[in-house]
């Protein structure tokens, strides 16, 4: 898994990404009411929005890790967006791409590299 | 001597009340506050509070057009209709009932005779496409008002229709918009400070341009260097309000007008607050080039729990030509009210709503003013800013303002003053509802952590102030001597504890249904 | 001054306990250039009784549409409001109090929004509705902007019965958000020629029922159609009250209703302040403009309401917020909600019923005037008529002689080439002597 100073994380599976937020960022949003996740084949370039989540005072734009073309959205979150709380690394990832670009994870962050960023703010 | 032992006790009985030991009621009502249901859970709802007469005609010849299905409305006779308002009354804070220190927002006293006047028929039973000659004396009074903003603010022309302040932004960008295209020079960036009010950055997205925010510098004014830098060729317009949202007047706008003028770009200012300058500046001195007045704030017309309001946008001469329709002219004697400007002036950027604006509040807004003149208008600012630097004053020891020096209509604190108590400033606000205050407005402007931002306006007595800062003095000690409970809890006192905002937004539930009632009215 | 508290003293002990000398030095961060010393070039003060003679002087220079037959409508209508209503919206608690941003101390407002927004979703046959746009004018323009979100797509194609101003309200907006409107020529009865315009990047088609015309149109087909093309259909109604005798947009499958609520609780009123009501269908509420109220509970589980899905608005998304709006029509909402509940069902169907019953005693007390053309067969309280003159010039006729007789075509659409039409409405103001009135005069005029 690796994460963004946006605190987006991203699973990466042959070349298949999936995309949520940190631990760290649900927890700072707050109560997660709603999630809009992208249209399957949408086409994505590095910091375009791929997912809007909200929270009862805010919402926010979830860019895009990498490039790469919406192959799967998670609609659970349409009638539990709680996941996105419960499970964000987890249940409550955002979409699935197909990468185009497999290089764009190098300059990402691990886990260390990014608690490490976390304990710098 | 003859015993009367008969009759009723006469003095309390004397019962330990411990906190917490105080029984809740058994069928919902306490005390003057009635448990209402919503008018769609009583029973039977062929019920009427109008007696009209037989029909003359039927509908037959709508044929299938007639609704058959029943709508879904409840009917209240008078009784019950007066009791279910008034019952709902009582749950509302109101300005008549005490200090209402939203900042920004202007919560000042609303004088009853503009009521009486905005009802007189000749206002109020008027009909707005009646022929012209019929409405003169309406014409008359939109003439009249526009004379007087225009005097206040030193500005050319005035648009009369906005509904509201976002309404009068989007008129005002629109004839930014319209005066660069004119030029043939479309621009592309409208810059705003971070510090403004959400309507702005909404309203010139909602117009097509892109938003840049300009820096804030560490006394809380606009960042003039960062403004230099910002601006260039594709700028459309500045957004500044003054005095801004910190409660603060823009020391440097004569030089922000001329940077922006400079770079072609006009000058919008939000004047959102001008009750703290009425009557003493005149922004058409500062070099703006388009400003809304909220009459609902300035100009004392009732916020009505969300509107309706006004905002009337005055415009400088060199966007005077661009203005919307309708507007009001006077030829001789007579008024007219242009409602199409083709032909010579094609230049109007088209038109904001059906007819020709709030006419109820022009009504309101200029008994107001014909009441104070411009020697009482002059003291509403004064006593406005005065009565602001009062409570920075008085609460400055214990609580910490943001900014140094004098404030103007507004004072503003952040939260510094409470760190290490575990009290954020929303608890703070929940336990000024139980102490009988309605908050301050909070975490508003961003700029400025745990903003409490208090707006007491001129309309408050030295009494009042006092006693609200008696208490808000009494909650600090509270807060800072780790009387936690007391606002982690709050409110305790009023119709409702804290709401759960959460479920509401997550299990949206925007309007009664019957299968999700416990209580089903027959449909 | 009657409205402010401080005396001399007070303000000099203030100005101690902050330590300035004079007021002046509070306005020290006003430029030099700027500051006035003297007040502006305005009358000064007045007592109340100075202030009501100036503005009844200007009052009593209109004409009031209850001082003798009047049969104006066109967007906005005159009904009887019963007294009850503005008893109720005067009272201190609604009249000043503030958007109902703290919920404990708001339950009053928060209620009777939650209900306005039941009774509008019920009238208008829709599933949500939101707390009040500024009036129909600007709510049709917020649903031409919500349909273009809505399909991502460009283009709105307005009938040649929606009301000009309307259509020059949205045509303002949608021109600077990148929205392309296409008007169709006004028609009497032409609702259906939307279809016809509909392209690939239409968004969204727009009718009105009954129209300005006056013609009551069945819209079911033209929602299919549209729909079959992924475009929405948006129905404007100008006179609300039509929809306690008419089929709701909502059974009639509109997408999006928009309406002018002025009919309901609130006066004339020269044009404004109204009240803008705005349903939905639920799928589309994310994307829905202005405020809206929703059911919870408190700390201790009891219910009660606040405004809810904020997100979409400005104070939250700023620039990228589904609209600029902010104040609404609170007042005129509650104005609205208390005469629909004294109307209750029973009532609004009955106000309807003579509505349109006075509209067929105008209708037919015309027809006996030589020279006149009805113009609209199916009609609710609103008709066009035709007459051997110039109608604007007609209206000014009888207003000489003391009879309101409606609102010439010309006077909205000046080059629409319907210099000869006139619109007449009837509602249960209308009493027979007016009618009487309006046809002695009508056949003395050509």
């Amino acid at each position: 898994m690796f994460f963004t100073k946006d605190h987006e994380w991203i699973k990466v599976d042959g070349d298949v990404a999936t995309v949520g937020i940190s631990a760290y960022a649900a927890e700072q949003l707050g109560d997660v009411v709603f999630v809009e996740v992208p249209d399957l084949g949408k086409v994505l370039t590095v910091g375009d929005s791929l997912a809007v989540v909200e929270s009862v005072k805010a919402a926010s734009d979830v860019y895009a890790p990498v490039a790469g073309e919406v192959i799967e959205a998670n609609g659970d979150l349409a009638a539990a967006p709680e996941t996105v709380n419960a499970d964000p690394e987890g249940a409550g990832w955002f979409a699935k791409l197909k990468i185009t670009d497999p290089g764009q994870i190098e300059g990402l962050m691990d886990r260390t590299a990014y608690d490490a960023f976390l304990a710098s703010l | 001597m003859s015993m009367n032992s008969v009759g009723r006790p006469t003095r309390p009985t004397l019962v330990a009340t411990l906190p917490g030991a105080i029984p809740a009621t058994l069928g919902g009502g306490r005390g003057l506050l009635q448990d209402e249901a919503l008018i769609f859970e009583r029973e039977g709802w062929d019920s009427s509070g109008v007696d009209l007469p037989e029909p003359s005609q039927d509908a037959s010849d709508l044929g299938d057009m007639v609704r058959r299905a029943p709508i879904g409305l409840p009917g209240l006779s008078e009784p019950e209709a007066m009791r279910h308002y008034v019952r709902l009354s009582q749950k509302n804070h109101a300005i008549d009932l005490a200090l209402y220190p939203l900042g920004s927002c202007t919560m000042k006293h609303n004088p009853r005779l503009n009521e009486k006047m905005a009802r007189l028929p000749g206002f109020a039973d008027v009909h707005p496409l009646q022929p012209q000659s019929s409405v003169q004396g309406a014409l008359e009074l939109m003439d009249q008002l526009a004379h007087w903003l225009m005097t206040l603010t030193g500005m050319s022309a005035v648009a009369m229709s906005p509904k509201a302040g976002a309404h009068g932004e989007l008129c005002g960008l629109l004839a930014i918009r319209a005066a660069h295209e004119a030029r043939g020079d479309a621009r592309k960036r409208v810059l705003v400070p971070t510090s403004a009010h959400g309507t702005n950055p909404a309203t010139a997205a909602f117009v097509g341009y892109e938003v840049e925010e300009i820096a804030q510098t560490a006394d809380g004014r606009v960042d003039i260097a960062d403004l230099a830098a910002k601006l260039g060729p594709d700028v459309a317009a500045i957004m500044v309000t003054n005095p801004n949202t910190c409660g603060l007047f823009e020391r440097d706008v004569i030089q922000i007008a001329e940077l922006v003028h400079a770079a072609g770009a006009y000058f919008y200012c939000d004047g959102a607050n001008f009750n703290a300058i009425v009557g003493r500046v005149r922004p058409g001195d500062l070099g703006v080039d388009a400003m809304h007045i909220n009459l609902h704030k300035t100009f004392s017309t009732p916020h009505g729990g969300g509107g309706p309001g006004s905002g009337p946008v005055v415009l400088s001469a060199a966007l005077a030509p661009f203005a919307p329709t309708p507007f009001v002219v006077k030829r001789g004697e007579a008024y007219e009210l242009v409602e199409y400007r083709e032909g010579e002036a094609v230049q109007a950027f088209g038109r904001l709503c059906a007819f020709h604006g709030q006419m109820g509040m022009y009504v309101r807004a200029l008994s107001y003013m014909l009441s104070h003149g411009a020697d009482g208008l002059k003291q509403v600012a004064e006593d406005a800013v005065l009565n602001a630097n009062y409570i920075k004053a008085r609460l400055s020891g214990v609580m910490s303002a943001a900014f140094e020096g004098p404030c103007m209509h507004e004072a503003l604190f952040d939260d510094h003053w409470l760190e290490g108590t575990g009290i954020t400033t929303l608890d703070f606000a929940k336990a000024m509802i139980d102490e009988g205050f309605h908050p301050m407005t909070m975490y508003f402007p961003l700029v400025v952590h745990g903003a409490m931002l208090i707006e007491p306006t001129e309309t408050e007595s030295k009494a009042e102030l006092d006693r609200f800062c008696d208490v808000l003095l009494l909650l600090a000690e509270a807060a800072k001597a780790g009387d936690v409970e007391r606002f982690k809890g709050a409110p305790f006192h009023a119709p409702l504890r804290r709401l759960d905002e959460t479920l509401a937004a997550r299990r949206p539930r925007l309007r009664w249904r019957p299968e999700l009632s416990t209580d089903v009215a027959a449909e | 001054m009657r409205y402010l508290p401080l005396s001399p003293s007070d303000r000099s002990a203030m100005l101690g306990v902050i330590g300035a000398a004079t007021i002046d030095d509070l306005f020290v961060d006003v430029p030099v250039a700027a500051r006035r010393d003297q007040p502006v070039d305005l009358p000064f003060h007045q007592g109340e009784l100075e202030v009501e003679r100036a503005l009844s002087a200007m009052a009593g220079h209109n004409r009031t549409a209850g001082q003798g037959p009047f049969f104006c409508g066109a967007g906005a209508y005159r009904h009887h409001v019963p007294a009850t209503v503005d008893h109720i919206i005067q009272r201190s608690e609604f009249l000043t109090s503030y958007t109902p941003y703290q919920p404990e101390i708001a339950q009053g407002t928060l209620q009777y929004l939650f209900e306005f927004q039941t009774q509008v979703a019920a009238l208008t046959g829709m599933d949500v509705a939101n707390a009040s746009m500024y009036d129909g004018s600007t709510a049709t323009a917020e649903a031409v902007m919500m349909a273009a979100r809505v399909t991502r797509r460009g283009k709105a194609v307005l009938s040649g019965g929606l009301h000009p101003h309307y259509a020059r309200t949205a045509e303002t907006l949608a021109k600077v958000a990148g929205v392309q409107v296409q008007r169709l020529d006004a028609a009497i009865d032409g609702e259906a020629a939307v279809l016809e315009a509909i392209d690939d990047d239409t968004a969204c088609v727009v009718v009105q029922t009954p129209n300005l015309f006056g013609t009551v149109t069945d819209v079911t087909a033209i929602a299919a159609a549209a729909q079959a093309k992924g475009v929405l259909l948006i129905v404007v109604v100008t006179e609300v009250v039509s929809l306690g005798l008419l089929k709701s947009p909502g059974e009639m499958g509109a997408d999006i209703v928009v309406a002018e609520g002025q009919s309901i609780g609130n006066a004339l009123n020269f044009g404004g302040p109204y009240v803008g009501l705005f349903a939905a269908r639920e799928k589309y509420v994310r994307q829905m403009p202005g405020r809206l109220c929703g059911e919870t509970v408190d700390a201790d589980g009891r219910r009660g309401f606040v405004l809810t899905l904020s997100t979409r608005e400005q104070h939250i998304r700023r620039d990228k917020a589904t609209s600029n709006i902010c104040t609404n029509s609170g007042l005129c909402a509650l104005a609205f909600t208390i005469h629909m509940s004294l109307l209750g069902e029973v009532g609004l169907r009955k106000l309807a019923m003579i509505n349109h019953a006075k509209a067929r005693d105008l209708r037919d007390g015309l027809m006996g005037v030589p020279g006149v053309e009805i113009l609209t067969e199916r009609f609710f309280n609103e008709i066009a008529i035709r007459v051997p003159t110039n109608a604007a010039a007609l209206v000014e006729t009888l207003a000489g002689q003391g009879i309101l007789a409606g609102v010439p075509v010309s006077r909205l659409s000046p080059k629409g080439g319907m210099d000869d039409v006139l619109l007449l409405c009837a509602t249960e103001t209308t009493t027979s002597s007016d009618i009487a009135a309006l046809v002695a005069a009508l056949k003395g005029a050509f």
